[in-house]
């Protein structure tokens, strides 16, 4: 079931960048990896709990992830750099040879 | 043995004053670095690794000659990477790609190409890390998270730098952060403007009518109320000596290229009032260097193509995203970067579809599927090179742990020497 | 081995003013004819042919931080300009800013075997190094900037200059750098408050010295030194309408000592500052005629397009403002600064035709050859391998006047040239471009052909168009080897990277730890490029 609309915006984090040195195997990786924040007034609306795993969907691609809360505004999602916020970005730069990592629309599914 | 004054090559500030200690060839202890560099050097390994042909371990002989022969078999080879290597192996990279008449990127694409498109468009007043630490006063950081992608950044360089100008450190600057949602950086900020995804366009356009004495015929722009704006304006043209460091909140959003432009020209006219200057926050730790490396050697610091036989530059032409999700690509020589980690999904496959080789010290998730496996030295751990800080200073890295691997530019050099007998 | 027989030989340093002889080559250097087998000797018959040492270029901008800025940020400059891979040869573009193979291929095609890169911040010139590495066949020095460093101005404040020179001797021999390089003096770190120097007593902001104590001072530690060239100046005001007058000011203030003014055009303006440009190459030649501790190249602009870069910060400000082109600007902490702005030389604007005028007045105003070099300051007044044409124009009276036609007429309305009838010959050439900035860098085995010399010779034909006999010369030696034959490039070597290491009181460092730890943000211990940097680097030794 198609829960809601948000923005989704990737980007790197400490956590991310010191668990790369352990390897993109270890569980510090995906651990690091393998969450996305909402807002808490979103998460509340919403009525998730922390820790729920959601699918979220692009029109590129769809990956499943740990709900956390954090610190980000309503309406907005965030994913660190990582295997699922690839599945997610267009391959289509359009003549930059930057793909579209942020700012895209994102559906989030319960599962 | 504790070595001093050690580069670490994780991140584009490249802090050259970590205190390493080694016992019996092994890191035991870091001093001084970030947990990104911390970790970088501890969890370095110093065992022998042998190439791998199709997952199965061979001598280095073979592995090289499979290499070269599957670059010279393609049409379209593609190197990519060079972001986590030395400029040295950088150099060989381009004369492989050039011998091969290969398609060359680097990691640029996907973090600053847009960047160096906005610089080609509106030019670049910029300066050393050395000039913001001593006589910034004001430090706007748009788009980035510093805090946690450059830990050091502020301790060395900006906020916290305590200068010639600025021997108060924090309290003779003026921290503004602009950013789409508050981060680590934001709350260390004077000032926090958020704005809405994707407006950043918007609202350096309307920084620069604000800066012209234009009135806006608005309350806000992009989600800042123009009060705020018009308060930016001010500080920016009354402040001694100011920077916007800027990240992939400008180059990843839409707008990109048009963004950086932008930002450079609102830059550049502030010059008018007075000093001002950008600085990209460029992320691996010889990004800059491989922008470096190719300019000189191509004339282009990303996107370069030599299928003619001399150097073509055209992004989405032929960046590595675009080659690989349109399947141009038959063959990929990855160094030191992990793309399958990086790209979106349908250029990542791509490298599971074609004979992909890698250079890595690590097993990345790009040497997961790749054909062949070449496990390299680490620069700045076990082996010497040259980094480009992310104002472009070249640092030295250090060797500080003996490794058998062979380096980057080493293994460069056999497939250089390989290629020239298979086409001769 | 090898004999070039026959040959119209052409070199200055040894008085030979196109006399028939033979030259010998052994392991790389001129011999006597005594000293080489001919049976095994590989002869080049030079019959018909001129002969003259290969180019020397004392001033030209091919490597470093700032010429790859304006590679990278000026794409639309290499796209019609490019060089296909051989299976000697690399591949390459750029046109004002070609790429580093390019730059060594080109210059060896023109004739010029050594060429001196004019400025590079001693704290990027590891990465001069790695691009000089990167320039085949070429032998080069680098010149290093010092007319706004923080160590340097601090000492002069405070009356400490033999501390300064044991801090210039160590700089040089820590970026290994060939010689001192001064930028407009004070005004580069004035440049860093939004300002600039005007005057030669003008103070530099928080350092209370002024541009004449600067420029004396590095000249007194270049005698003290006994460095091989002399102090590299580019005076301020460059560029400005009226120029010409701190220009001659600047000379005087170094009471004799030996410098050389780079790139004289830019400096020589005439007229009012804020009005229209005149020419001052009258002033300016009479000046160097009357200092022979002076010695000066022109840095002639060429129509066409041209990329500025100089260590000047306000300078490249100016330059933007004017032409509203893209700017590049890179300030280097506690040392230098610079900048990057496209531009384009037309013959209709009347600014540029003056210019353009200057430059061919002062080659024809200045006596004596031995003190005034050929150069386009690369890329700043025009791509180096244009060189042909200016010689042409120089050679060639008629040539001159038909260009002058040509030019906006309010540029022509009194202008000197056109009754300056001065011909330069081959004997002059030869010293213009090798014989006199060879003696002018100290480089004893260039710019000659007698015994001990490196064996870089060039071999052209005797045309009568100039520019075609120097743009493509027949045979080129490096070090005895024949690079270019047929006018084809036919062998890649490394070219050598020379530099100077004069000696200092070692005592200089525990002051420049302290100043490290205050003034930069890398380490002391970093800063100096390891000779790992130049696989083919030579001491040049100072005496
Ligand atoms: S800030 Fe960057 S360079 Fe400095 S220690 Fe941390 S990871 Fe290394
Ligand atoms: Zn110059």
């Amino acid at each position: 079931m198609a829960m809601a609309e948000f923005v989704l915006i990737t980007g790197r984090t400490a956590k991310q960048g010191a668990a790369l040195s352990r390897g993109k195997d270890s569980s510090e990786y995906r651990q690091a990896t393998g969450f996305v924040q909402m807002s808490r007034e979103d998460r509340e609306c919403l009525g998730v709990e922390e820790g729920r795993r959601v699918r979220l969907r692009t029109v590129f691609g769809e990956a499943e992830l740990e709900l956390r809360e954090g610190d980000v505004p309503p309406g907005m999602l965030f994913v660190p750099l990582g295997p699922a916020a690839n599945t997610l970005i267009a391959a289509d730069t359009q003549g930059t040879g930057m793909p579209d990592s942020k700012g895209l629309v994102v559906e989030v599914e319960l599962i | 043995m504790i070595v001093g004054n050690v580069v670490c090559p994780f991140c584009g500030c490249l802090c050259d004053d970590i205190v390493v200690t080694v016992e019996d060839n092994r890191i035991t202890a870091v001093e001084k670095a970030c947990t990104s560099g911390r970790s970088l050097f501890l969890n370095v390994h110093t065992q022998t690794a042998k190439p791998t042909v199709d997952g199965k371990e061979v001598e280095w002989a073979e592995a090289v000659d499979v290499a070269a022969r599957i670059l010279t078999d393609a049409a379209n080879p593609l190197i990519y990477g060079l972001s986590s290597t030395a400029s040295e192996a950088q150099r060989k990279a381009i004369a492989l790609a050039d011998l091969l008449g290969a398609t060359i990127d680097s990691t640029s694409s996907v973090c600053h190409g847009p960047t160096t498109i906005g610089i080609q468009v509106e030019g670049e007043p910029t300066c050393t890390l050395g000039e913001i630490k001593h006589r910034a006063d004001l430090l706007v950081f748009w788009g980035c998270n510093p805090a946690e992608s450059h830990q050091r950044h502020f301790a060395r360089y900006s906020v916290l730098a305590k200068g010639k100008l600025t021997p108060g450190g924090r309290r003779d600057r003026t921290m503004v952060v602009v950013d789409v949602r508050p981060t680590l950086s934001t709350r260390r900020a004077d000032v926090f403007l958020q704005v809405r995804p994707g407006h950043d366009f918007e609202l350096l356009n309307a920084l620069r009518a604000l800066l012209k004495g234009q009135d806006l015929d608005v309350d806000q722009v992009g989600g800042v109320e123009v009060a705020r704006l018009q308060d930016l304006v001010e500080r920016m043209k009354s402040c001694r000596f100011g920077v916007i460091f800027f990240g992939m909140g400008v180059t990843q959003t839409g707008g990109k290229h048009l963004n950086v432009a932008e930002l450079v020209a609102l830059v550049a006219e502030l010059n008018a009032y007075t000093r001002f200057t950008a600085m990209p926050m460029r992320g691996h730790g010889n990004v800059a260097g491989a922008d470096c490396t190719l300019t000189w050697q191509t004339g282009y610091p990303f996107a370069v193509n030599f299928a003619r036989g001399y150097p073509q530059y055209n992004p989405g032409e032929f960046t590595a995203v675009d080659v690989l999700a349109r399947g141009e690509t038959d063959a990929a020589l990855i160094i030191a970067s992990d793309p399958v980690a990086h790209f979106p999904r349908r250029a990542a496959q791509r490298l599971a579809q074609i004979p992909t080789i890698v250079l890595d010290p690590e097993m990345s998730l790009t040497a997961q599927v790749a054909r062949v496996v070449l496990p390299t030295a680490f620069y700045g751990v076990n082996a010497a090179g040259t980094a480009y800080r992310m104002d472009n200073v070249p640092l030295p890295l250090k060797k500080v742990v003996d490794s058998s691997q062979p380096t980057d530019e080493q293994v460069l050099d056999w497939i250089i020497e390989k290629v020239k007998t298979c086409s001769a | 081995m090898l004999g070039i027989i026959n040959g119209e030989v052409y070199d200055p340093q040894n008085g030979i003013n196109g006399e028939i002889r033979d030259i010998w080559i052994k392991d790389g250097k001129i011999v006597s004819a005594d000293e080489v087998e001919r049976a095994e000797a590989e002869i080049i018959d030079a019959t018909g042919l001129v002969v003259m040492p290969g180019g020397v270029d004392i001033h030209s901008h091919i490597v470093g931080a700032k010429v790859n800025a304006g590679r990278k940020f000026r794409p639309e400059d290499h796209r019609d300009h490019v060089r296909t891979r051989t299976t000697l040869t690399r591949s390459g573009s750029g046109y004002t800013v070609p790429t580093t193979y390019m730059t060594g291929y080109m210059y060896a095609e023109m004739g010029y075997t050594t060429v001196m890169e004019a400025a590079t911040a001693p704290l990027v010139a590891r990465h001069t190094h790695e691009e000089l590495e990167d320039t085949p066949i070429l032998d080069k020095g680098v010149f290093i900037t010092m007319g706004n460093n923080h160590f340097i101005m601090d000492c002069i404040r405070k009356g400490e200059r033999e501390k300064a020179r044991d801090y210039v001797a160590w700089l040089l021999g820590a970026s290994k750098g060939y010689a001192i390089k001064i930028v407009n003096p004070g005004g580069v770190e004035n440049w860093k408050w939004g300002r600039n120097v005007e005057e030669v007593d003008d103070e530099v902001i928080g350092f209370g010295v002024t541009p004449r104590q600067i420029v004396s001072t590095l000249a007194w530690i270049n005698d003290e030194l006994k460095l091989p060239h002399v102090p590299h100046i580019h005076a301020i005001n460059l560029g400005q309408v009226g120029n010409a007058r701190t220009t001659v000011e600047m000379m005087e203030a170094l009471e004799g000592r030996r410098a050389h003014f780079c790139h004289l055009q830019f400096l020589s303006y005439g007229g009012k500052p804020g009005k229209r440009l005149r020419s001052g190459a009258a002033e300016v030649a009479r000046a160097v005629n009357e200092h022979p501790n002076i010695t000066v190249d022109v840095g002639q602009v060429i129509f066409g397009p041209a990329t500025t870069m100089t260590s000047d910060g306000p300078l490249q400000y100016r330059l933007h403002q004017l032409t509203g082109d893209k700017w590049l600007n890179d300030d280097v902490e506690g040392e230098t600064g610079g900048g990057v702005v496209p531009m384009q030389y037309k013959r209709k604007n009347p600014f540029n035709a003056v210019q353009w005028l200057i430059g061919l007045e002062l080659f024809l105003l200045i006596d004596d050859p031995w003190r005034v070099y050929l150069t386009t300051d690369h890329p700043n007044a025009g791509p180096f391998f244009r060189y042909p044409q200016v010689i042409k124009l120089l050679m060639d009276r008629d040539y001159r006047a038909e260009v002058c036609e040509g030019l906006h007429p309010r540029a022509k309305k009194g202008a000197l040239l056109p009754e300056l009838d001065r011909e330069y010959s081959l004997y002059e050439i030869a010293i213009i471009t090798r014989a006199g900035t060879a003696r002018a860098l100290g480089l004893k085995n260039k710019g000659h052909l007698g015994v001990g010399a490196d064996a870089d010779v060039t071999i052209y034909a005797k045309l009568d168009d100039k520019e075609e006999m120097f743009a493509r010369p027949h045979y080129v030696l490096k070090g005895g080897e024949v690079v270019v034959r047929d006018g084809q490039l036919v062998r890649e070597l490394p070219g050598r990277t020379l530099y100077v290491a004069p000696p200092y009181d070692p005592g200089i460092e525990r002051d420049l730890r302290a100043h490290f730890e205050e003034c930069y943000t890398i380490s002391f211990d970093n800063y100096p490029v390891a000779p790992e940097y130049l696989p083919h680097g030579e001491v040049v030794p100072c005496s």
